[in-house]
């Protein structure tokens, strides 16, 4: 399988869209739930695989399959956004960023709308490249905004060792990062939620392991898979989640074996833990939960965007309010879905969002005013 | 989150490797393996290796998809 | 020197070089030879179909052409996709000062090279030259003048439930191409854009022209927009199936990357064709043996409702919307 034929490298992924087993699954799945159940995609990556493949129309009745704030563009805080706009008027700042962050709003206006006044801003790829552009541009002062989960996380602790390591100067980080169990904590212990099980975001896990997410089955009696990305993989999950539901027996289920060893990546987690340090962050939306933002270590103050632009006013950027009307924190946490929504479709579409969960291609307002779920 | 997909190795050089899918190649950062061959699939997400891919545990999901999509199980793959 | 100066654009013997010199030896033409202030042409013979179109395109050389090939290809395919028969092409230059040369000389030589292709020429042209910072290296527009062969009656208008649609060959090449090079994403390998003339399949098609209802190059937007265009001016529905979207590997592994749609990435040299049911067969084979249309498919049908929308079915079964497209497709990393 993994070696030989011509098309042998595509291999390790078309196989896993075998659509005869994905009916198979789904009969499974009809046939192990037990009763109205509740399960919560933490996953901005599972909401529009989902989507693209159509499953909410195979699930049986039974199921309320519900997005919660696993997108890390629609979790950004309004704030943080408006600092990192603020940076760019600068002179000589280049602002970098990952192509999902172009065209969220901040309270002025997306990033999109700040290069067409004049603000020079370029999408990366991988945040090494903002390494790379600064490196060959040593008259501009590169800032690159670091948003994503734990993901993400490691690749740009990695690239703040190599700029440590490489002594650049003209180079440093917003760090706007959040870390998922502690999220999951907060949504377990929410009153008005009730969710059975957690679909588990596959490649947070690839990072993190099983370990991180035990106490949601222990203490919260929730029950838990890891799942991967391709139909089957999302399937198979499910089906795992509402097997542990019918039998009363919460647990943590790895769904993604391929990927997701049981102790995850602690090279990875090592390099995250000598260059970040857990602070609390504000979800947009859902308000401040404790310990699950990640800020720069001290030793790494040179390539820390909030040391070296320490005149910014980021006193006032910590504290910007939401946009009125906007629920996208309901959302996010499930309590609501985009049609419960006053500004869904009216005032605030694709087009022309108002709230990240409609700016971001997979957000759960984007996805569904796009795919209709 | 988030997207990364399986690519196979084709030549490791210091910290980066060199990595293709259907003819694409890209050049990604090793940092976050602790080893990497020539061979190798890796997941790849934003420059970087995040994993490499066990292919045991990828054939066991295979061999179980086929079985349940009703089709013999193939070389190498064991039932269940 | 070997760039360009804004002399270039005065209209005295600098421009007068660059026209003689460079220009004309690439693009000649008897027309542009004579030097006039306008091209006359014989009367066409039928219905005129005429059009203009300007490229920006960044960078202006790509991994499988470059903008003189992009300007003549784009104005030909809205001509070839109107039904028309491209004849004559006019191209407007707008030169930075301190372009090379060479890069000018390159795009005039694929700007010949496209209209021989083509078949068509080029009666016309202008040059200005800005100072720099003024303009992007070198902007081109064209403007096109065919005629519409009888019998050929296509609109995006004509789309009637229960006919098919054809795509010419593989998608997002184009797109995926222009995204690669210009963001530096340092992937190598076979992605190259498909800008071609299209007119060639278009007349190929002649023989089941009667059955022939739509015809669209899927540029920017991709196959996505086409389609949400015929759909909603014919006020039917289009049902796309997705396991029939030909995608060339490289391109699907570099779009799985960067999260992106490959129905909604731009392409220069595809077709969308929307024909009568009875005619499909023969249209779809038609394609398959030009060289353009090698890779030609059935890639769905016209339903009746809901109006305007356009789906795609999953080889599961089920549907997804796909509706228009945004904006420009940008790389994600979720």
């Amino acid at each position: 399988m993994a070696e030989t034929g011509p098309d042998g490298a595509m291999r390790m992924m078309d196989e896993f869209r075998a659509a005869g087993a994905v009916e198979a699954l789904r009969a499974a799945i009809a046939a192990a739930v037990p009763r109205p159940v509740k399960l919560m995609e933490v996953c901005g990556t599972h909401t529009m695989a989902i989507a693209r493949a159509g499953l909410r129309g195979l699930l049986p009745q039974e199921i309320t399959l519900l997005s919660g704030p696993g997108c890390p563009v629609c979790v950004t805080a309004q704030g943080e956004i408006d600092a990192f706009l603020a940076l760019g008027e600068r002179p000589n700042v280049v602002l970098t960023c990952f192509g999902d962050m172009m065209r969220v709003p901040g309270s002025a206006g997306s990033l999109e709308q700040m290069r067409a006044r004049g603000t020079e801003a370029r999408v990366v790829y991988s945040p090494m490249d903002a390494l790379v552009l600064a490196i060959e541009q040593p008259s501009k002062e590169v800032v690159f905004f670091g948003v994503g989960f734990e993901t993400t996380v490691p690749t740009v602790a990695a690239t703040l060792k190599e700029a440590s390591r490489r002594g650049v100067r003209n180079f440093s980080v917003l760090a706007a990062h959040k870390t998922i169990p502690g999220a999951l904590a907060a949504l377990a212990s929410a009153p008005d939620l009730a969710v059975d099980g957690f679909l588990l975001p596959g490649h947070v896990s690839v990072i993190l392991g099983e370990a991180p997410y035990r106490f949601l089955a222990e203490e919260h009696g929730v029950a838990c898979a890891i799942a991967g990305f391709e139909a089957t993989d999302i399937l198979d999950g499910i089906r795992a989640l509402v097997e542990q539901i019918r039998d009363a027996r919460p647990t943590v289920a790895n769904r993604y074996h391929r990927a997701v060893r049981s102790e995850g990546n602690p090279t990875a987690r090592a390099l995250v833990d000598s260059v970040f340090a857990p602070v609390d962050a504000t979800w947009r939306g859902i308000g401040l939960i404790p310990g699950t933002g990640l800020a720069i270590r001290e030793e790494y103050a040179p390539w820390d965007a909030r040391a070296r632009f320490a005149d910014l006013d980021w006193e006032r950027f910590a504290n910007v309010p939401e946009p009125r009307g906007c629920r996208c924190g309901e959302i996010l946490k499930g309590a609501l879905t985009p049609r419960d929504c006053p500004l869904f479709g009216r005032a605030c579409t694709p087009a022309r969002p108002v709230g990240p969960c409609m700016v971001s291609s997979e957000g759960t307002c984007a996805a569904y005013y796009r795919y209709q779920l | 989150m988030c997207l990364a997909i399986p690519m196979q190795v084709k030549a490791v050089e210091g910290s980066e490797a060199v990595v293709t899918q259907g003819g694409t190649e890209l050049r990604v950062r090793t940092d976050l393996l602790d080893a990497v061959e020539v061979s190798d699939y890796v997941l790849v997400h934003a420059g970087f290796a995040l994993q490499v891919v066990d292919p045991e545990e990828a054939r066991a999901t295979l061999a179980m998809l086929r079985e349940m999509a009703g089709d013999a199980p193939q070389e190498g793959e064991a039932r269940g | 020197m070997s760039i360009v100066l804004l002399g270039h654009g005065g209209g005295g013997r600098l421009m007068a070089e660059l026209i003689e010199g460079l220009f004309l030896p690439r693009l000649g033409s008897p027309d542009l030879a004579r030097a006039d202030d306008s091209a006359v042409l014989p009367e066409p013979g039928g219905q005129i179909a005429f059009t203009t179109d300007s490229f920006v395109v960044d960078p202006p050389i790509f991994p499988g052409g470059d903008i003189g090939r992009l300007a003549v290809c784009g104005t030909v395919n809205d001509l070839a996709a109107s039904g028309a028969r491209p004849l004559y092409l006019s191209t407007a230059f707008i030169l930075e000062e301190g372009l090379p040369l060479e890069t000018l000389e390159r795009v005039a030589n694929s700007m010949a090279a496209a209209a021989e292709e083509a078949g068509v020429r080029l009666v016309a042209g202008d040059t200005k030259v800005v100072p720099r910072g003024k303009a992007d290296r070198l902007f081109i527009t064209t403007s096109g003048i065919g005629v519409i062969p009888e019998g050929m009656n296509v609109s995006g208008h004509h789309a009637r439930p229960g006919d098919v649609v054809l795509c010419s060959g593989t998608l997002g090449d184009h797109g995926m191409a222009i995204m690669v090079t210009r963001e530096k994403l340092g992937f190598a390998g076979p992605i190259e854009s498909d800008v071609a003339p299209l007119n060639g399949l278009v007349e190929a098609l002649h023989p089941i022209r009667h059955g022939l209802h739509a015809l669209r190059d899927a540029t920017r937007g991709g196959a996505a927009a086409v389609l949400n265009e015929i759909a909603s001016q014919s006020g039917v529905a289009i049902e796309v199936a997705e396991e029939a979207v030909p995608v060339r590997p490289a391109v699907r592994a570099a779009c799985e990357l960067l999260g992106i749609d490959p129905l909604y990435v731009a392409n220069e040299g595809k077709l969308i064709a929307v024909v009568a049911p009875e005619v499909a067969e023969e249209a779809l084979a038609i394609w398959r043996a030009h060289p353009l249309g090698r890779d030609a498919v059935r890639l769905g049908e016209v339903l009746e409702s809901p109006a305007g929308r356009v789906h795609a079915r999953t080889p599961f079964g089920t549907t997804r919307l796909l509706d228009r497209p945004l904006g420009e497709q940008l790389p994600r990393i979720c």
